[in-house]
């Protein structure tokens, strides 16, 4: 044989193998072909907006395949082979209930949410960040995930929460916000010092009746999501649906609500940098004796 | 006298040998292929799911960080980039349940017939005499050596790989053992890599899909001018300490290595198993970068995928003779230099990705000329050794289970070790072309473990030189004739 031969040998063999992938590639092309690892979706086809890449489902079905089914299932149901051995368990796409959200409680989340989800990942659960995909990638996951749900085909996401500018980092900021968090009883769950160790840890669900732990705040990892100032004020506006932590948008005020910010990054014990814990230790410093604890006895409010 | 010695000095060449090799390699792929359409309802793939101590610990499928495994794809390659850490608070050993353990092993009975043209035989059975020109084939069932992989974080940003590995006779070896400090001052850019390891190549030679003894390697990789004392092979783990960093998305890669200069040995010596050569007391280099960006496709459609492109370059010395005791041989001196520059691609058009590499290699004259120490004259006509060449690896991904595969390769000597117009020898001697195609198809991919169907053939010319696969016994009589190496293979690689 010569190097002729071999050539025209390479040549052929690659175009039959490449002709034979294109023909199954065509035919599995559809959302709703049949796969034998695939469940069907309940919406027929998906499109996601996403800082001007247009997501197809089609596409991200295939990355779904590789990339998700052994945790979320193949119905997209939260029920993968390796559902049983992970804990907070994976989310069920069929509900359509989204903890990370900028829109308000009850609603579908935006596009934009779902990716952020996607690319940044839940640092405490087994969901890792999967900005190693391409943006294109991402995005047609995004359109996929929407066809698990009948919600999408019916309903819009909810009005995007609006987050005012974020005012200054006081200790008059920080006290007060110290004060929603003996109101709101943020501490039942989160813990007095934010150890995730309050009376009603123990006893928390989701929306699945699974056990669930509240956020520890001391170990300074980043939220569940995101991770500046304005994540955290988006997650008590918005709550985290499917999980006990609700939204306080109908119960504080913008301005109090950068003040609970304020206080909460002072639990953040392990986080360096933080500016809010400087300023917090300073003051206990000089103060300390004169504050009253968090908890149930300080029914009168903390100062 | 067998009757394949009969049939003349190239039986190869006759079109009942041809065709029943491609009939029987046609046979196996349309068997997998059969398998995979009959198999694929009754195997547990309904609930699909490389190194399973990885896919435990974090509960993901196999291709999530594979393309097919063993090759990683980008979300694999970030992951490794990283320490084998997913940058969530699952990375440190502390989380993991008392049960667990890092260790996975694969192995891969197989099937093959290797077939190799134009060995000198002797004509009588037992003469001794190498009287006479024939073809060698063998078949049977066999089994792979094997890897007994342990890997994973000792801490948060301290990780380690462990690999014991065996040949198929069960002869031990440390095919990689390092630790890697990840992630120092918090930077991606800075992770320092010590013990034995491969080196950073954007085509694995280690994570590649290829089985058979003559599709099994990149030819390049192992390439060496004929008549070279040089043993480098850039396809071959390596010992020393590696610089290594990465972009957030490893989109962009740089990797330097300082090594020891022999060939990845222990013990001070050129080998990994006892036996080998002193090694000398110099060092080489290797420098590797790689850049990844998106290819964006037609307007209103997904884009075509990740393209990543990159380059490298091995700077490396070997000694040409020993310093002795008593005629024992202790210590390589008398150094000289040889490199290896070239770049390579990982592309990317949706589900069929193309892999092409390009290689040239230079040794100093020296380590061309076997017995003759740096000083001495050299003989008449002597040359530095040089070669060119490389390959063009085609996938082309059905879906996460199933991958179709093809290679094409080609390397040419640029300059012989003794100028042709001196030894006579031709030019070509050396050169090498090779075609290889294949088909894995994996019906477990759990995160437990995983088993692939692999059926491969695969044809290397060599000019009269033993093929790089080893098949043959590597002296040929007549260094223009062309050695047809084939290899058939059928094999089920597992992992657990």
């Amino acid at each position: 044989m010569t190097l002729k031969k071999f050539a025209v040998t390479f040549a052929l063999g690659s175009i039959a193998l490449l002709t034979a992938g294109a023909t199954v590639s065509t035919a599995q092309s559809h959302v709703n072909s049949p796969d034998p690892l695939l469940g069907t979706p309940s919406v027929a086809s998906e499109t996601s907006q996403v800082n001007g890449l247009t997501g197809h489902a089609e596409e991200g079905k295939h990355q779904y395949r590789r990339f998700c089914i052994g945790c979320h299932g193949p119905d997209g149901n939260g029920q993968g082979m390796n559902a049983q051995w992970i804990d907070p368990q994976p989310r069920d796409f069929t509900e359509a209930t989204f903890k990370c959200r900028s829109t308000p409680t009850g609603t579908l989340p935006t596009d934009e949410d779902l990716y952020n989800a996607i690319t940044r990942g839940f640092v405490t659960t087994n969901m890792p960040s999967w900005r190693p995909l391409n943006p294109q990638q991402r995005a047609d996951l995004v359109a996929f995930i929407k066809t698990w749900s009948p919600r999408w085909a019916k309903e819009k996401p909810g009005a995007v929460l609006n987050i005012p500018p974020e005012t200054a980092i006081t200790i008059e900021s920080i006290l007060h916000g110290r004060e929603l968090f003996q109101k709101l009883e943020c501490w039942k769950c989160h813990g007095s010092e934010g150890h995730a160790d309050g009376p009603s840890a123990s006893t928390l669900t989701d929306s699945k009746g699974v056990p669930i732990k509240p956020f520890n705040f001391s170990t300074g990892e980043r939220f569940m999501c995101g991770d500046t100032n304005r994540d955290l004020y988006r997650i008590f506006m918005t709550g985290l649906d499917g999980s006990p932590m609700p939204s306080f948008a109908d119960v504080i005020q913008p301005n109090d609500a950068w003040d609970l910010v304020h206080f909460l990054r002072t639990l953040q014990v392990a986080l360096p940098n933080n500016q809010e814990l400087t300023l917090w230790q300073s003051y206990k410093a000089a103060h300390g004796k004169d504050l009253k604890p968090i908890g149930p006895d300080s029914a009168g409010g903390a100062q | 006298m067998s009757t394949k010695f009969r049939e003349g000095a190239n039986p190869m060449n006759t079109k009942w040998s041809r065709w029943k090799t491609i009939w029987t390699c046609g046979f196996l792929l349309i068997v997998i292929v059969l398998c995979d359409a009959r198999a694929a309802s009754a195997l547990p793939t309904g609930k699909v799911m490389a190194l399973p101590m990885f896919a435990r610990k974090y509960g993901l499928p196999c291709s999530a960080c594979h393309t097919a495994w063993p090759e990683l794809n980008n979300f694999g390659q970030v992951f490794r980039d990283n320490g084998y850490q997913l940058m969530n608070d699952r990375d440190s050993p502390i989380w993991q349940n008392p049960s667990y353990f890092p260790i996975s092993f694969r192995i891969t009975p197989t099937w093959h017939r290797e077939t190799t043209t134009n060995q000198q035989l002797d004509a009588v059975p037992g003469s001794g005499l190498g009287d006479g020109v024939g073809t060698l084939t063998q078949a049977g069932f066999d089994l792979s050596g094997m890897d007994l992989w342990s890997g994973g974080t000792l801490y948060k940003n301290i990780s380690f790989i462990l690999l014991p590995s065996s040949d198929s006779t069960a002869v031990w070896h440390f095919e990689s053992a390092f630790i890697r400090f990840d992630n120092l001052w918090h930077s991606p850019w800075l992770n320092v890599k010590f013990g034995r390891f491969e080196l950073d190549n954007l085509i694995s030679e280690k994570r590649f899909l290829f089985l058979s003894a003559n599709g099994g390697l990149y030819q390049i990789y192992h390439f060496n001018v004929p008549g070279s004392i040089n043993n480098f092979g850039y396809g071959d783990n390596q010992i020393g300490v590696e610089l290594a960093g990465h972009s957030a998305n490893s989109y962009t890669r740089y990797s330097v290595s300082v090594l020891s200069s022999n060939e990845g040995g222990v013990n001070f010596t050129t080998d990994v198993v006892p036996g080998g050569s002193p090694s000398n007391r110099t060092y080489d280099v290797n420098l590797a970068f790689s850049q990844a960006f998106n290819a964006p496709g037609p307007p209103g459609e997904s884009g075509f995928g990740l393209e990543r492109v990159g380059a490298f370059a091995y700077i490396g010395q070997r000694p040409t003779n020993f310093e002795t005791e008593l005629g024992t041989q202790l210590v390589g001196i008398n150094n000289k230099p040889f490199y290896r520059i070239g770049f390579a691609g990982d592309l990317s058009y949706k589900n069929l990705e193309l892999m092409p590499l390009f290689m040239y290699g230079h040794d100093n004259p020296y380590l061309g000329q076997f017995g003759v120490p740096a000083g001495s004259t050299l003989p008449p006509g002597a040359q530095a050794p040089t070669f060119y060449g490389g390959f063009l690896e085609a996938h082309y991904y059905f879906n996460p289970q199933n991958v179709a595969l093809a290679r094409f390769e080609q390397i040419n000597v640029g300059q012989q070790a003794i100028a042709p117009s001196v030894s006579g020898v031709s030019g070509s001697n050396g050169n090498i072309t090779a075609v290889s195609f294949g088909y894995r198809w994996y019906p477990i991919m759990f995160s437990r473990a995983g088993v692939a169907l692999d059926g491969e053939f695969s044809r290397v010319r060599t000019i009269g030189q033993e093929p790089e696969s080893g098949n043959g016994s590597g002296f040929i009589g007549n260094p223009t004739a062309a050695v047809w190496s084939n290899s058939i293979f059928f094999g089920i690689d597992f992992d657990f």
